[in-house]
Formats: structure tokens, sequence, C-alpha cells
């Protein structure tokens, strides 16, 4: 059924190839990303260099990607970029999941709850994410964790609303209205009688968080505020680069490039699952979602 | 909704790492000066109390100084105003210009081939970051033509033409992704309109084709539409913070992230709820607009 759709053949293919480049980086002829060789600074793509390993020896190299300013390798700092931009767009994403759907469901079930989880939401939702993630990031300086955090905390009000929007409809069910004459624990019907039914929806809004993680942990970084410096990802090789942009576009262009395509992928994906999971929602939900996802 | 915001905000402000009274008084200062200085600031009173008084200062237009700048706030987003200013606005004249007939025809035309291209098109400017797309066009047009300054700003003071050229870029930039959204939300609701009796009826009565999607369809169609243009000023506030710093333009965007960087907690904060103003108001005008698209609505 699923696999049926076009868009999440191509999407689902391409995000595996992604993937999988990700996990063999170390034997796709790479070097270590970090590395460095002061005679092989600003190589053009293709041609040949030399590394110095870390202990000491020197060995030629070809620069698929060309080089950055210091000597270092952007064909390896692409690929191990690839495993950051992928693990920090999952956690983030799952992250936001969890506790949107904590909120969701107690603002959606426990009617006293809701006025008051709700105006913190809009709250929330009136500030541009970009924005919001940029005050985290300089709340607690930059590091790994902050900067999941700051992704994850915009993309909970999209969740909670989601949440309780089916939470609403979903407890005027029969099944649900039975649960609760039988006398089962609230916390109980929350999470067995509410929670399965709204895993296809979500399944969808999942993806798009996805894809909005990826894209906001590479502007942060691009911008300077986001990962230290020194972990290769996506956005601090075209911070890097775009100093020397004129001269070597090319240190812009690859990263730029794969993060365009992973974003395409995950976007591709949400928008198969979503026509076919979703059916009923699918047009009137699209530009709603893009709103969400860049809002 | 702007008060949550205002205590979001202030809560940034007040758990922000290091103490601004110690900040204040240097490193040769005594335990007790510190003491003086917080009592002098309010620091020494109950959080609720300090809302209220911080609250009332920024209501009345007072935002404190920048650490950085050492200069009002409120002067500060004064100064950099006119760059965004001028970059959201012909960033929207692009994007309206060209997304709405294009949201138009395609719906016109549902299922053909400047309708897919269009679909097509959308999911792929909302996949393609903000800055890589900038770097593309700086390349294009700048390096390789060599049409466009490849950087930097003029003032409009500093004559029309060579501000124009300076802001053709980076508007462009940020209108792709504006124009995708309103594109497609333009098509969704023409087509909707189209299938309408009144539409057979003009169709019916001889109307010229033109006459029928603009003034049938599309009037019809307009109040969702300006909703997605209000909705989407939180992407272009968003995409001027990223335009700005690629392009080097001394707007807002440039300052927030400055601030950032220089852990300028005034200033972050004045940006943020400048921001989330002009997204709050921007929307109440919107909504004030349905009045005029649709005479059915009345408040």
């Amino acid at each position: 059924m699923v696999w049926r759709n076009w868009s999440v053949r191509i999407g689902g293919a391409a995000l595996i190839a992604l993937v999988l480049l990700a996990i063999a980086a170390p034997w796709l002829g790479t070097v270590d990303p970090t590395l460095f060789d002061a005679a092989s600074r600003d190589l053009r793509p293709g041609e040949v260099g030399s590394v110095t390993m870390l202990d000491g020896e020197t060995v030629a190299h070809r620069f698929l990607m060309g080089s950055d300013s210091y000597g270092r390798d952007i064909y390896s700092r692409v690929l191990y970029g690839t495993r950051v931009s992928f693990a920090v767009g999952l956690v983030a994403a799952l992250a936001a999941l969890a506790l949107g759907i904590a909120a969701g469901l107690v603002a959606g079930y426990i009617r006293w709850a809701d006025g008051l989880l709700m105006r913190v939401m809009d709250g929330i939702m009136a500030i541009p994410a970009i924005l919001i993630a940029i005050a985290v990031v300089a709340l607690w300086r930059a590091s790994l964790a902050t900067v999941i955090v700051a992704i994850a905390i915009p993309e909970i009000p999209r969740v909670t609303r989601l949440v309780r929007a089916l939470v609403l409809t979903i407890r005027e069910e029969p099944y649900v209205e039975a649960a609760v004459s039988l006398g089962t624990p609230t916390m109980k019907i929350m999470l067995g009688h509410i929670l399965p039914n709204t895993v296809a929806p979500l399944l969808v809004q999942g993806t798009y968080i996805c894809a909005f993680a990826i894209l906001l942990e590479a502007i942060l970084s691009f911008l300077g505020v986001g990962l230290p410096p020194d972990i290769p990802t996506w956005g601090n090789i075209m911070a890097e680069g775009r100093v020397q942009f004129v001269a070597y576009p090319h240190n812009v262009f690859f990263p730029g490039l794969f993060l365009a395509v992973t974003v395409l992928a995950v976007n591709m994906l949400g928008d198969g699952l979503r026509d076919t999971l979703d059916p009923k929602l699918a047009e009137a939900r699209a530009s709603a979602q893009v709103l969400d996802e860049h809002a | 909704m702007l008060l949550v915001v205002a205590v979001l905000v202030f809560a940034l402000l007040r758990f922000a790492p290091g103490d601004p009274a110690a900040i204040m008084a240097g490193d040769a200062a005594t335990a007790e000066q510190i003491a003086q200085i917080r009592a002098g600031l309010g620091l020494d009173r109950p959080l609720v109390v300090q809302f209220g008084i911080w609250l009332g200062k920024v209501l009345s237009g007072d935002l404190g100084e920048s650490f950085y700048f050492r200069i009002k706030v409120a002067t500060l987003i004064g100064q950099r105003l006119e760059p965004t200013f001028a970059l959201a606005a012909l960033t929207m004249v692009i994007a309206v210009l060209v997304s709405v007939p294009l949201g138009v025809l395609a719906a016109w035309r549902h299922g053909g081939w400047l309708d897919r291209a269009l679909m097509g098109f959308s999911v792929l400017g909302f996949s393609v970051p903000v800055f890589v797309l900038a770097y593309l066009l700086i390349w294009l047009f700048s390096l390789e033509l060599g049409w466009l300054p490849v950087q930097g700003y003029a003032r409009i003071a500093d004559g029309i033409w060579n501000f124009l050229r300076h802001l053709i870029l980076p508007a462009t930039t940020l209108s792709v992704i504006y124009i995708a959204l309103i594109a497609r939300v333009t098509r969704a609701a023409v087509l909707e309109a189209l299938g309408e009796d009144y539409i057979r009826t003009a169709r019916a009565k001889g109307l010229p084709e033109r006459r029928v999607l603009v003034r049938h369809a599309l009037a019809n169609a307009a109040v969702p539409i300006a909703t997605v243009i209000g909705i989407g000023i939180a992407i272009l506030i968003g995409g001027v913070v990223v335009t700005e710093s690629v392009y080097a333009i001394p707007g807002l965007g440039r300052l927030t992230v400055d601030a950032v960087l220089a852990r300028d907690f005034p200033t972050i904060q004045g940006v943020i709820l400048f921001f989330s103003l002009v997204y709050v108001a921007v929307n109440l005008l919107i909504d004030l607009s349905y009045v005029f698209l649709d005479p059915r609505i009345r408040y």
C-alpha cells in the first residue's frame, strides 16, 4: 500500500542511500574529517593532494570535492556530516513528538489543563522558529544537546495541536465511551485507546519535523550559532566555506547539495505517506504542513 | 497571545546565565557594591513585581540598553529597520505578483503541464534551503554573469536604482519559498471556487474566460490567499535572518545573529518582541482585510 506510492519510493530510496553513505563513510575512500594538511589547501574538486595522518605520516589523497582553507577533505567532511545531520534531525524530531504527544493528550483529554496549555503553545507559535532556536542556543552555549533542544522546542506546539485535535475527535468515539463506562482509568484510556489511533497522522507530521530539524540545524550552524565548529556538519562546512565563496564555491555547493537532496527526500516521503495514510486530509493539510515546517 | 510571548521573553532574560549586577559592577566590585546595584536595578524584588516593572517599561517603548552596542535597544532596532523592511516588502511584492497568477493558471488547467510543474516546483521550493539558493543565485548572476553586486546594501536615499540592484537578488531568494506556498494555496482555493455553480452560470452567460477567472474564481478565493500571506510572515522573518547574513545586509536579521554571538540579551529580547509584534499585527490586519475581500464577513 504505502510502497505503491511513487513519492514514498523515490524519497525512501534516496534516504536509504544517504543513510548507507553515512554508515559506510569510513570505507568510501574518506579520511578522518578533522585531518588537515597545509600543503593541500583550497584544492579544486578532483585534484590530488596529500593528507597528514594522526601519526605524522603523509599519504597522497584525491580530493573528490576539493579541500577547504585548512586543507581538509570536503568529501570526507560531507559524508561524516551526514551522520550528524541525520542523528540531530531524528533525535530532535523524536523529542518534539514525545513532548508534543504528552502535552496534546493532556490538553485534549483533561479539560482544566487545556486552556493554560494551549495559551502557552500559542505564545510559542507566535515567535518564528528560527528566533526561538537562536534564543535557546544563546542561553546555554552551543553544544549537541542544546542544539537538539533548540530545534525541538518550536516544534512542540505543532505536535500538541495535532494530537489535541485528534484526541478531541477520538474521545467521542463509542469505544472510548465504552471504556469510560467500564471504569477504565484515565491514564489507560489515554495510552491504550486514544494514542494508538493517532499514529498515522503523527507519522506524517514526524517526517516533516525531521526535514525541518535537519534544515534548522544547518541554518543554525551556518549562522555560527549552532554546533561547535570542530564537529563536521553541513552547516559548519558551509559556514567555513562562505568566506571564500567567490574563489572556491565548491566549499558551499557540495554540502548544500547534500542538504537540499536530503530535505527534498524527507519531504517527498512525508507527502507520499500523507497521501496514502491520511488521504482524507491530504490536500487541505498540505499547505498547513508546509507552514508548520518553516514558520 | 502577546502577553504569553512577553512572559517567555522575560523568562529568557531572567534565566540568562550571568548576574547583570555583577557584570555592571565589574571585576573589582565588593559583594556590597553588587548588592547595591542589584537593589538599584530592582533585582532583589519578587519576580512578579520585576515582571510588572519590566512590562511597564516595554509598553512605553523602553527595551533597555544593549550590552554590546551601548545604545538603547529601541534606537538600535530603529536604525536597522529600513533594510529589513525594504527586503520584506520587495519579497512580498515579487512573491504575490508571481504566485497568484501561477496558481490561478494551474487551477484553470488542472492536471495540465503547468499544474504539474508548479506542484513539483513547490515541493522543491520548500526543500532547497534559503542560504543554498542564495549562493546559487550569487554564483549565477553575480559571479558568472556579473550583472549584479555580490553582497551589500544601498540605502534608498543613495538612489533608487542602486538600491534595487542590491536588493533584487536577496528578495528573489527569499521569495521562492513564499511563491511556492502562496501558489499552492491559490491553486487549491481557485480550484475549489471553479467547481461552484456560479462559475457555470458565468460561463453560460458567455462571459470571457478571463473575467470568469479573475472576477468570479479569484475573488472568491481571496480569503484563504490573504490568510496564507499573513501566516507566511513568520517564514519571511526567519528567512530575513538567514538572507541578511548571506548578503551582508545590515538589517534586523543580521542584528539578531550579532546579538546572539555577543550574548547581548537585551537586544535579543527586543528583537524577538519586535518580530512577534509584527507577526501578530500583520495577522490582525489580514483578519480585518477579510471585510473587504468577502462582504459576507462582518465583525
